[in-house]
């Protein structure tokens, strides 16, 4: 194909999603706009897939029948989430091998908020409630992104992860109408995981690299900053409702604006658990590649025993 | 010793409630149809969100190309005779 015709054929694509039609995965694209899906789609799987490890943690410790079964179930729905991602991705024409070996060596990412360690049960409270409702924000632009299969996705992970929020939001409030040592535990979770939060909705705008063709894509609908404000004010009155404190001195409510004012986030953290110096990023990595290790003769004992019944079949029939 | 297979990938089709028809929900891998059934409960079916499953082997479904959407579908666009608005009719007579 001549440069001219290439150059024709990406006006036609952008037009066509500027009208808001989808994309499908047989559609002609442009190479870039499938290399920039793999990344943020793979990226979005594999947080699902290392999300679950930090929450695992506490499956066995839950404090009650319902608080477990409740947890199991939000641990399920992201391994459910990342599965749903993972297919969407394929449908680009990348293997789910070639995906995983991405995770598997650093090549690939996923979201560094995973990379912290969840010491109490509060912790439980204060992911569902922060770090779900952080992605709640994120997730919700995307039910109309431009590619089908990823649009699809993120509704059905949309519907799934409010329960999430809520359960979380619960626990919460459970240890702040409890004893001074649970509000004081609901304090501390609070204090570690405000800060991660707000980095989840990644760089500032000068920083952010990929935003002015994620929204032409309709990857990104608004700007990590916008996202952030709209968190932080919606996540405000409800740590007020709980009755403690966001551990942010400078936060304040501006009248002006109808916006809280909030204090510089720490970069350099947030860089350093991205680059791999995260008090977990081994633990997590460690973790998912035993699992895919140790799994492997499962995976192919099922293949043989599916062979082996296959070709019984093919005996039978001749 | 054969050369070793990855769990080959399956298309997904739920029936969301008796008197609607399978949908396509998505796919998945799975060594074979029995174990893509069971997959399919888990990852598609949480929530009471089908009464029946259909799997198929990606593979074995062909698909039209996008790209000739042209030759395929455009037949049907000047034949606006197929569609009842196309006959005048006068209106006393009712009920057509």
């Amino acid at each position: 194909m001549s440069e001219k015709n290439i150059k024709n054929l990406e006006e036609i694509f952008e037009a066509r999603i500027a009208r808001d039609e989808k994309i499908e995965p047989k559609d002609w694209m442009p190479e870039k706009y499938r290399q920039t899906h793999i990344r943020q789609i793979s990226q979005h799987a594999h947080s699902e897939i290392i999300g679950m490890l930090p929450e695992g943690n506490w499956i066995t410790r839950a404090p009650s029948l319902r608080r477990k079964a409740a947890l199991l179930a939000k641990v399920q729905d992201e391994a459910g989430h990342g599965l749903y991602l993972y297919s969407a991705c394929e449908t680009l024409g990348i293997s789910r091998d070639e995906l995983y070996e991405q995770l598997h060596s650093g090549k690939a990412k996923y979201s560094s908020i995973f990379n912290y360690p969840t010491i109490t049960w509060a912790d439980m409270g204060a992911i569902g409630w922060l770090v779900d409702g952080a992605a709640i924000i994120n997730q919700v632009p995307l039910c109309n992104t431009s590619f089908g299969p990823y649009a699809r996705a993120m509704v059905r992970v949309c519907k799934e992860e409010s329960f999430h929020q809520r359960q979380g939001f619960e626990i919460m409030l459970t240890l702040c109408r409890g004893s001074e040592e649970q509000k004081a535990m609901a304090q501390d979770a609070l204090n570690r995981w405000w800060w991660p939060s707000l980095m989840m909705l990644g760089p500032t705008d000068a920083e952010s690299v990929h935003t002015e063709q994620s929204m032409k894509w309709k990857l990104k609908r608004k700007s990590n900053d916008e996202l952030r404000q709209q968190f932080i004010d919606q996540t405000v009155p409800q740590a007020d409702l709980l009755g403690i404190t966001v551990p942010d001195p400078d936060l304040k409510w501006n009248e002006e604006t109808g916006h809280y004012d909030f204090g510089e986030i720490d970069w350099d953290e947030f860089w350093q658990v991205v680059k791999g110096h995260g008090p977990c990023n081994k633990e997590r990595m460690n973790a998912r590649v035993n699992a895919w290790n140790n799994g492997e003769w499962v995976r192919d004992a099922a293949m043989a025993y599916a062979e082996k019944n296959a070709n019984k079949k093919v005996a039978k029939a001749s | 010793m054969t050369e070793k297979r990855n769990w080959p990938l399956w298309e997904i089709f739920v029936r969301s409630k008796n008197g609607l028809e399978h949908r396509h929900f998505g796919s998945l891998h799975a060594a074979d149809a029995e174990m893509a059934l069971e997959n399919a409960r888990d990852v598609y079916t949480r929530r009471n969100e089908g009464v029946s499953i259909w799997v198929v082997e990606s593979k074995h479904i062909t698909a039209s190309n996008p790209e000739q959407n042209g030759e395929m579908f455009e037949p049907a666009q000047d034949k606006v005779y197929r569609h009842p608005t196309f006959y005048d009719l006068p209106d006393e007579v009712k009920h057509m």
